[in-house]
């Protein structure tokens, strides 16, 4: 079972993080900015893991694990803000949050 | 050798169909404007891509992706985009068009830069993958390398989740006195 070189996998990876990042750039909904964010963190785990076949050793695998949960945690904390911007009846436009700029 | 160069084929049309399933929802989630349909796709996002680690010989991480991500982190998402009802939508881009523009452009340029740079620094080294062990990938081998060389990530990892877990309570704990909109201008 052969399958593509590792190459494939590492442009499919490059294609998802910059997509994440257009998704980020471009768009005003932070729930949709987290998602793309969710996006970007897959892209670099796809690299980890194609890294990790490639040097057949387990450790890219043990890091892309370690981003799953950081990518976890950071959901929590996101979709806690927005519920808490939601509820102080706030517009959800990342465009418009900008209280604290300086 | 048919047999070996048939499982090749199979494999390599397996991985074009979830190769281009991963980027295809991968482009609908920042397309949509509804976000229930963005949350959506990326669940066929999240599919996709576990079908890739299996391809990668990374069952657990595989495993773990699908019931981690596509299943806890999405009812999540989902289940706050109920909550946010028709408050969620967005419209599509932001600013001025020079900006969506300039986002599309910079988005363009890192994809290529990262692509000349896979060119220019693996051309060829990247061919022939290493052998691996059958226990690679494998719970058991995974576990081993969280108990043994990586446990210190392993207890951090348990911290980040807990401090997660407080900051979530803390947010999402109604206090009575905070700020409107209203009171605030």
């Amino acid at each position: 079972m052969r399958g593509p070189d590792i190459v494939w996998y590492l442009c499919v990876a490059a294609f998802l993080f910059c997509t994440g990042a257009l998704g980020v750039l471009i768009r005003r909904s932070p729930l949709i900015v987290l998602l793309s964010l969710e996006i970007m963190l897959n892209g670099a785990n796809l690299a980890l893991i194609a890294f990790a076949r490639h040097y057949g050793q387990g450790d890219g695998q043990i890091f892309a694990l370690t981003v799953m949960a950081v990518a976890a945690s950071e959901v929590v904390v996101g979709l806690g803000l927005i519920v808490a911007i939601a509820r102080r009846r706030l517009d959800l436009d990342v465009d418009k949050l900008s209280t604290l700029r300086g | 050798m048919i047999v070996a160069s048939a499982a090749n084929v199979l494999v390599w049309i397996v991985w074009v169909v979830a190769a281009f399933a991963c980027l295809g929802t991968g482009i609908a989630v920042i397309s949509f404007s509804n976000p229930f349909y963005s949350a959506l796709s990326l669940i066929g996002n999240l599919a996709s891509l576990a079908v890739m680690y299996l391809l990668l010989s990374a069952e657990f991480v595989a495993a773990a992706q699908v019931l981690v991500y596509a299943g806890a982190v999405m009812v999540m998402f989902l289940f706050v985009i109920a909550y946010l009802g028709g408050r969620a939508d967005a419209p599509w881009a932001g600013g001025p068009s020079w900006q969506a523009l300039g986002a599309v452009a910079a988005s363009a340029a890192l994809f290529v830069e990262v692509i000349v740079v896979i060119g220019l620094k693996t051309s060829g080294r990247l061919s022939d993958s290493a052998d691996i062990e059958s226990s690679f990938g494998r719970p058991y081998e995974i576990g081993r390398l969280f108990l043994t060389d990586h446990l210190l990530a392993f207890e951090i990892t348990s911290i980040v989740l807990l401090v997660a877990a407080v900051g979530g309570v803390i947010l999402g704990s109604h206090s009575r006195d905070a700020p409107t909109a209203e009171t605030q201008q």
